[in-house]
């Protein structure tokens, strides 16, 4: 495969309000839609505002709409297009945009400093941990994330619906919550603490009526919605009506440490 | 021009990946008001990069590990020249430092009875690197943000704000670290969202913005890496230290272009993956240096069985120091037996069942797949040297991480030099920006607090903020200024030139005519560098911020050069065609790089469009004497080939 002339339309513009720009640029064998975006600053629109770092699907800074769908421009291969085919690049549309591709996502910082942090066992001091591995291999899936925030700017909760955003943490930082539950040492319980309650009353996980959007588009393959979101919605039904149920897994915790 | 917006902190940390944001939750907790400052959003440093693991003597795998191994493990990798008070304490606090980020929720592979599992990796003599799978930087990264988190959390619960002690500025470029009476004084940054000046004026500051991998063309860099901190240390006065040692990486991805520099983890090679050139043979058996030959097997067989009984064989010389290796695969491809798109064979197909290779290394799995439509359960990844790390650095004190000269600068991290000596053994950065992250936080806390009793904090006066601001908005009338040098320059073209020049004169085997020739192009980019001019407006303007970012990458390529040119040996990092062997009159020799016309700089128009002159002086100093305790962790046979003459006598007294 050699190089060959790609149409693209990117949009460029600001808070004030933008359009799509039409350009003509060269492709070359192997190359991402971010080799394109980079080639355009160099040869064509210097100041064309776009978030990048790694270039290998590692930070998650370089999320934006490919044709409609959330992507990370780093990943996405310009073989997976026709050469016909004029390739359209647009900003994520769940945040605001500062300029052309760049939005603010500010929004999930926010987010993140609403889920309490991990709470360490009063009983164990570092280096005395000890977790089995199938104990940590489900909080470990949702550590994958890169925080692209491709999951929050799909979720149809908050994509169109801007008067949501208080109330709903995104799929993102609900799996955080999940995540922080799962951990067979946090001892947010024993300060009273009940994280998949929280899920439920603080976070909004009641809007999320899983429909799968976010594991979708997760480019570190993360089945949020199967492994994180359902199990959590499981465990606020199972505690908030079972007290039970919350009891047992606080014993279970307690007679492992002892051992 | 001086209507900027200031703010008073008590230290300003320059940089937000594992150094930079260990240090700021060391400073914080030690009471101090810390702002972090980094370029790209909060979460996504380059740290996140980094996969092999964490260098910490644990011994959760075999117990024969401790601190002196490490210590000399990692001596070794840096051919002595190491500031060996720097690698004693890395040795020393790395385990604590891990082991407190479980204490944070950081969730780290286990061994068979539930503690932090530890690989081998390339010169630690036992499994050492504590890991998550082959994303062990973005663990660390996350790990430490949400622990910032949870500091402002604690915060906000008290004053009811999150940001009043802790707070990061992102999007944010520090061009300029300021002083009053030859100390510390803040910082002169801007928004790069807006465009938006700032001073943050602070009796601490901490440089811990990473490396400079940014000024080659072949690289593992990102964006990010272009010298910024070695620079603000350079224009504030602290000397460089060792420039001439820059790791290349010997396995970055070679295919497709658009992916060349690519890392392609060491834990391929630590978890079996083997080395073959185009004739299927295991050539790296022909390149164990005199030096590790009675580490390394001698045969495949004996290689192999060491996966699984340590004790009886020697490793396999797959996993020599990252320095061998590269050498060694430049050497195959230049020698015609390299790979159809110019690389070698890095094989785990033929080792490992395919869900192994599937569970073990996941992004690495993922990253093939994804961008080279390679399945490397089932073929060869095709793998070269690409520019990774640099050993060089600003010269600090050991113990307080306090830049040498100027009072109140710290570093830490990749832009601090000394640690590594001439090469770095993988997985001693993470546990380096852990341990000396923590450690400059800790006294530049303590700094400010001093200031602070003192009451004698300084105001940055307005004409170095003017003179700050005049820099930075150059770019924007590069027509007006000196219309009879030339047009005005792209930054995009000055940077794909700077790069190709480093790449091609001062890569990974360096000649003297080569260097020489690179430092006359540096100082022409330098001429043109000064009419880099850009379009449009300060929001967010890319073009805007690399033509600033080149002032910094031409700074540090010359520091690079210059030193190279200068150490006639070859050592770690640094490999002279012209002077091929490790000389040990070289080793008791660290070379200083500092600004050759401070004056100037400090007005923001040195007299520099002088080609010849260039911007830096070099000096040769001499390193402090190997502590005796430190040195008889070796036996003589092994320092003899080290230790400069003068060192060994200096050991019987």
């Amino acid at each position: 495969m050699s190089g060959y002339e790609a149409r693209f339309r990117v949009w460029r513009g600001d808070v004030e309000g933008g359009g799509l720009q039409d350009f003509t640029v060269e492709v070359n064998e192997g190359e991402v839609v971010l080799d394109i975006v980079h080639r355009l600053q160099a040869t064509q629109a210097p100041d064309l505002a776009v978030r990048w770092n790694c270039k290998a699907g590692k930070c998650g800074s370089c999320s934006a709409e490919i044709n409609g769908r959330p992507r990370l421009l780093c990943m996405t291969r310009m073989s997976v297009f026709t050469r016909e085919e004029t390739i359209t690049v647009t900003p994520l549309r769940a945040f605001p945009v500062i300029r052309d591709l760049v939005t603010d996502v500010g929004f999930n910082y926010t987010k993140a400093r609403e889920v309490p942090a991990f709470v360490p066992p009063a009983d164990l001091g570092p280096g005395e941990y000890r977790m089995m591995q199938e104990d940590v291999d489900r909080s470990q899936e949702f550590r994958k994330c890169i925080e692209c925030f491709l999951c929050q700017d799909t979720c149809h909760v908050v994509r169109d619906h801007e008067e949501n955003k208080p109330a709903f943490a995104g799929p993102r930082f609900l799996m955080r919550v999940a995540e922080l539950d799962m951990h067979p040492l946090d001892a947010a319980g024993d300060t009273g603490l009940d994280r998949s309650r929280t899920a439920q009353d603080e976070h909004g996980l009641g809007y999320c009526n899983i429909t799968k959007c976010c594991t979708e588009v997760c480019p570190e393959g993360i089945r949020i919605t199967d492994n994180a979101l359902i199990p959590l919605k499981e465990r606020a039904v199972d505690r908030k009506y079972d007290p039970l149920v919350w009891l047992g897994s606080k014993i279970g915790r307690r007679s492992r440490d002892g051992s | 021009m001086s209507v900027v917006d200031r703010q008073e902190w008590d230290v300003v940390v320059v940089g937000a990946g594992g150094a930079g944001l260990r240090a700021a939750i060391e400073a914080r907790e030690r009471g101090a008001r810390t702002a972090v400052i980094c370029k790209s959003l909060f979460g996504k440093a380059h740290t996140v990069m980094a996969e092999g693991g964490i260098a910490a003597s644990m011994g959760n795998v075999n117990s024969g590990d401790n601190w002196q191994v490490h210590f000399r493990d990692t001596m070794r990798g840096g051919k002595f020249l190491n500031q060996w008070r720097m690698a004693e304490l890395h040795a020393q606090e790395a385990p604590q430092r891990v082991w407190e980020l479980e204490t944070w929720g950081a969730l780290f592979d286990r061994t068979k009875d539930g503690r932090i599992s530890q690989r081998n990796f390339g010169g630690h003599e036992y499994p050492r690197l504590a890991h998550v799978g082959d994303r062990t930087g973005l663990e660390l990264i996350r790990t430490l943000q949400q622990k910032i988190v949870s500091l402002q959390q604690e915060d906000f619960r008290e004053t009811g704000d999150h940001e009043s002690r802790l707070k990061v500025f992102q999007e944010c470029t520090v061009t300029r670290v300021l002083k009053e009476d030859r100390v510390v004084s803040g910082v002169f940054g801007y928004e790069r969202e807006s465009g938006r000046f700032f001073v943050l004026q602070a009796p601490s500051v901490v440089i811990a913005t990473g490396g400079i991998g940014k000024s080659f063309k072949v690289t593992s860099n990102s964006w990010e890496y272009t010298g910024d901190g070695h620079a603000l240390a350079l224009l504030a006065g602290a000397p460089l230290l060792n420039m001439e040692f820059v790791q290349f990486h010997p396995t970055g991805m070679v295919w497709p272009p658009s992916v060349k520099g690519i890392l392609v983890t060491e834990s391929v090679r630590g978890d079996g993956g083997v080395l073959r050139n185009s004739e299927g043979k295991r050539f790296m058996f022909d390149y164990v240096p005199d030096v590790f030959k009675e580490k390394y097997a001698e045969s495949e067989e004996e290689g192999d069985r060491w996966y699984d009984d340590p004790d009886h064989n020697r490793r396999p010389p797959e996993l020599l120091p990252r320095d061998e290796v590269a050498r060694a695969i430049n050497a195959e491809v230049k020698e015609g037996r390299g790979s159809p798109h110019g690389g070698v064979f890095l094989d785990v197909s033929t080792r490992m069942p395919a869900d192994v290779i599937r569970r073990r290394l996941p992004s690495m799995y993922h990253q093939f797949k994804e961008l080279a439509d390679v399945d490397i359960t089932a073929e060869a990844m095709e793998v070269g040297p690409t520019c990774h790390y640099v050993m060089g650095g600003i010269a600090v004190d050991s113990d307080t991480a306090a830049a040498r000269g100027v009072p109140g600068l710290f570093a830490a991290g990749e832009v601090a030099g000394g640690m590594h000596g001439s090469n770095r053994l993988g997985g001693n950065s993470l546990s380096d920006l852990l341990v000396f992250g923590r450690r400059a936080g800790r006294y530049a806390a303590e700094h400010a607090a001093g200031r602070a009793d003192g009451g004698r904090r300084a105001r940055v006066d307005d004409a170095q903020v003017d003179a700050a601001a005049a820099e930075a908005l150059r770019p924007f009338s590069a027509e007006a200024h000196e219309p009879a040098d030339g047009p005005p320059e792209n930054p995009y073209t000055l940077h794909q030139e700077l790069q190709q020049t480093m790449n091609d004169l001062v890569g990974i085997i360096r000649r003297e005519a080569e260097m020489k020739q690179a430092l006359e192009k540096l100082a022409e980019l330098r001429v043109r560098a000064r009419r880099a001019g850009v379009e449009g407006h300060r929001q967010f303007n890319p073009g805007w911020h690399l033509a600033l970012d080149l002032r910094n990458m031409l700074l540090v390529s010359e520091c690079v050069a210059r030193a190279a040119l200068e150490r006639t040996e070859s050592r770690g990092g640094h490999t002279r065609e012209d002077h091929p062997s490790m000389d040990r009159r070289w080793r008791p020799a660290h070379l200083i790089c500092s600004l050759a016309d401070p004056a100037g700089e400090a007005a923001g128009d040195p007299a520099t469009t002088d080609p010849e002159r260039g911007r830096i002086a070099l000096e040769r100093q001499a390193t402090e004497p190997i502590r005796p305790d430190l040195l008889a962790l070796f036996d003589k046979e092994e320092l003899v080939k080290y230790l400069a003459d003068e060192e060994l006598e200096g050991r019987s007294e």
